[in-house]
């Protein structure tokens, strides 16, 4: 399923940065622990996400990417 | 038939090789060899070639890593107290096996020392001079021609390696002027392309030149490698000189130019009836064995005379071991030998029978 | 009838590999490495590039960044540099170098391959310690800022005074774009990522050396968080070491 902000958990070090910097708070550290030991960040809330693209420009693991959400009518694209 | 051109020593080595198609000099003036780079500095723009001064010997080594890393024929020229300063550069160019050739017109040492002639950087050349495992092939020239005639070989032979070489001369043969004849032309479009170079990947994977491996197993694995190569140059790219080796019973060794003075001294000694003899290795490293092999039989003593207190004897010990004596005149700091000094010895020689 | 659907705003670029980094969590170098694959993406010069790996946390460079690299001694990238780009015009050269490579050791190379106005462009990320060898005093640190070298602080009859890299260059006529920025946040982010694409634009276009200096963190061995030490480096590093353009910035 696409979201807003596709995190590779297994590229997370948990440094927090991209929590720092979201406008919206929408990022916060999991309990889940990835291969290399960290806990990764997750998108908390789907909606409230505006794509800003903060967290992914803040990020030193390259680990986010970011979408919007857009309307497409069939037979042409339009934003 | 090549027409000969009288040429100072340290021009007829850059002549050679651009020549030998090297078209990038990288170096810093040092005494006595500074017309290298003063005729780099004319002659390379009319091949289409760079010279750049560095700013210190050091700066030079690590562009002369850098053009051969992008699959050139890249040089520097210096002397022994820049050599010194370059010894972290050639063990990276060894370790990154990429191709260089560095010529060093030794003076006297140690430290600043003097600008006068010496041979006193046979250890520094022959036993790595940098760190790390490794040896480089090491040419010593001992006329002005034979340094022209060395400068293809070592382009050559760095590539064929991809390894450094280094072309051991003195102050004598870089200031000297002798006819020269340049008996090759090559021109470095027609040099085969080197696959592991960098700069422009079009078309090809991404090519990384390093020196490091953080994983012991690797880098011994490497190690390892390298002294295949090695193993390789020491059968296949050894060269001496044997002079009226035929009967000889006192046998000289020396190297560069004093193989050159011996000469005369040992045709004087032949006059008088000594049967004297010279074996002059061409290659410092590696170090010729064979021709000590075929003397040993005949021979009473030996006689080595270097330029320095004492560096070459090791390696003739090394070939003699205790069969025969081996006696020794050395010469440190910048002063030379004349022919008839040479010849005392060996009259005193063979006095001692 | 419309439907929705994601459009990427922002992607991992091409030019990293997908080797996960060895640096310390939050640590700038990722920041800016992915900056520098940004750059090297949008301008489609991945090909051509050769990046020159330094001595230091980042020696292992060429592990992330998908291009040709040589691996260079301390402090030697600008002359290994200069000879690759002077065989290879083409190519466009980077070297990528921290506080020792660039500042300590490797002085006199930054300094001439800049006065030379080397078609290279230099990165130099400044986080005012010696990084890979335990956080040691660099020419870059702080009066008072406390090191494995300087545990009393930084002593300026014992130890000098930090040296401002960007400035000193930007005295010379060889550079063609000298700039500082920082990555603390997502705006200086921006311009950071503007900068080093300038840098690289005046290789191609000729102009001369490309210079940016780029403060960043080093939580481990500042004692920090990763969020800590960006404000550590507001409040400290930026009164020191000024953000700007010195050379060839917009007038």
């Amino acid at each position: 399923m696409f979201r807003k902000v596709v995190i590779n958990e297994d590229y997370c070090k948990s440094c927090e940065l991209c929590v720092s910097v979201c406008p919206v708070h929408v990022l916060a550290i999991s309990n889940r622990l990835n291969a290399h030991g960290y806990h990764p960040v997750e998108l908390l809330d789907e909606e409230k996400c505006t794509s800003c693209t903060a967290c992914a420009r803040m990020c030193p693991e390259a680990a986010i990417e970011v979408y919007r959400l857009v309307k497409v009518s069939l037979g042409s694209e339009k934003e | 038939m090549a027409e000969r051109i009288l040429m100072k020593g340290a021009e007829a080595c850059a002549e050679g090789a651009i020549k030998a198609g090297c078209r990038f000099f990288f170096g810093y003036p040092i005494t006595p060899q500074n017309e290298v780079a003063g005729y780099m500095s004319r002659r390379l723009p009319e091949v289409g070639g760079v010279y750049l001064q560095g700013e210190s010997e050091v700066a030079s080594i690590n562009m002369v890593l850098g053009a051969a890393a992008a699959g050139t024929r890249a040089m520097t020229s210096s002397s022994s107290p820049g050599i010194s300063l370059m010894q972290e550069g050639i063990s990276y160019i060894v370790g990154c096996e990429v191709p260089a050739v560095i010529v060093n017109f030794v003076r006297g040492g140690p430290g600043l020392g003097g600008i006068g002639p010496a041979q006193s950087d046979y250890f520094q050349a022959t036993r790595g001079g940098g760190h790390g495992d490794y040896n480089l092939v090491v040419l010593a020239p001992s006329t002005v021609q034979e340094l022209v005639d060395l400068m293809k070989e070592a382009f050559d032979i760095a590539d064929r390696y991809r390894n450094p070489v280094m072309v051991l001369a003195d102050g004598i043969i870089a200031q000297m002027m002798e006819a020269v004849e340049f008996k090759y032309g090559v021109d470095p479009a027609t040099l085969p392309a080197k696959t592991w170079a960098v700069g422009g990947a079009s078309g090809r994977p991404r090519n990384i030149i390093k020196s490091l491996d953080l994983i012991p197993e690797n880098l011994e694995k490497h190690n390892w490698k390298l002294q295949e190569k090695f193993s390789l140059a020491r059968k296949n790219e050894v060269r001496w000189e044997e002079f009226m080796m035929e009967d000889a019973e006192i046998v000289l060794v020396c190297f560069g130019t004093v193989a050159r003075i011996a000469k005369k001294s040992i045709e004087e000694a032949r006059k008088k009836g000594i049967k004297a003899g010279l074996i002059r290795p061409i290659t410092l490293w590696p170090f010729p064995e064979e021709p000590f092999r075929k003397a040993i039989s005949r021979a009473r003593r030996f006689l080595v005379v270097e330029m320095n207190a004492g560096q070459m004897i090791e390696d003739v010990r090394l070939q003699v071991c205790r069969a025969r004596p081996i006696d020794f005149k050395g010469k440190p700091g910048g002063t030379v030998f004349t022919p008839s000094e040479i010849l005392e010895l060996i009259l005193k020689l063979e006095e001692s029978k | 009838m419309s439907d929705l659907t994601y459009k990427p705003l922002y992607q991992r670029p091409k030019a990293l590999t997908m080797v996960p980094t060895h640096y310390c969590p939050g640590c700038h170098h990722g920041i800016v490495h992915r900056l520098l694959a940004e750059v090297i993406d949008e301008l489609g010069i991945q090909e051509k590039t050769v990046i020159m790996a330094p001595v230091g946390c980042s020696v292992l460079i060429y592990n992330y960044l998908d291009t040709d690299s040589v691996e260079c001694a301390h402090g030697r990238a600008p002359a290994v540099a200069t000879g690759i780009k002077r065989a290879k015009p083409g190519s466009i050269v980077i070297t990528y170098q921290g506080d020792g490579d660039l500042a300590a050791i490797g002085t006199a190379e930054i300094v001439h391959a800049a006065t030379r106005g080397e078609r290279i462009t230099t990165i130099f990320i400044n986080n005012t310690n010696f990084g890979m060898t335990g956080g040691q005093m660099a020419p870059t640190t702080l009066i008072g800022q406390k090191t494995e070298t300087t545990p009393y602080g930084r002593i300026p009859e014992r130890n000098g005074y930090p040296i401002r890299v960007s400035e000193m260059l930007a005295t010379l006529t060889g550079p063609a774009y000298v700039a500082r920025v920082a990555v603390y946040n997502p705006a200086n982010v921006a311009k950071a990522r503007n900068a080093i694409k300038r840098a690289i634009q005046v290789q191609i276009e000729e102009k001369g050396f490309g210079f940016v200096e780029v403060l960043s963190t080093c939580p481990t061995n500042w004692g920090l968080t990763p969020v800590e030490a960006v404000k550590w480096l507001q409040e400290n590093m930026i009164p020191v070491y000024p953000l700007g353009e010195f050379v060839g910035g917009k007038e």
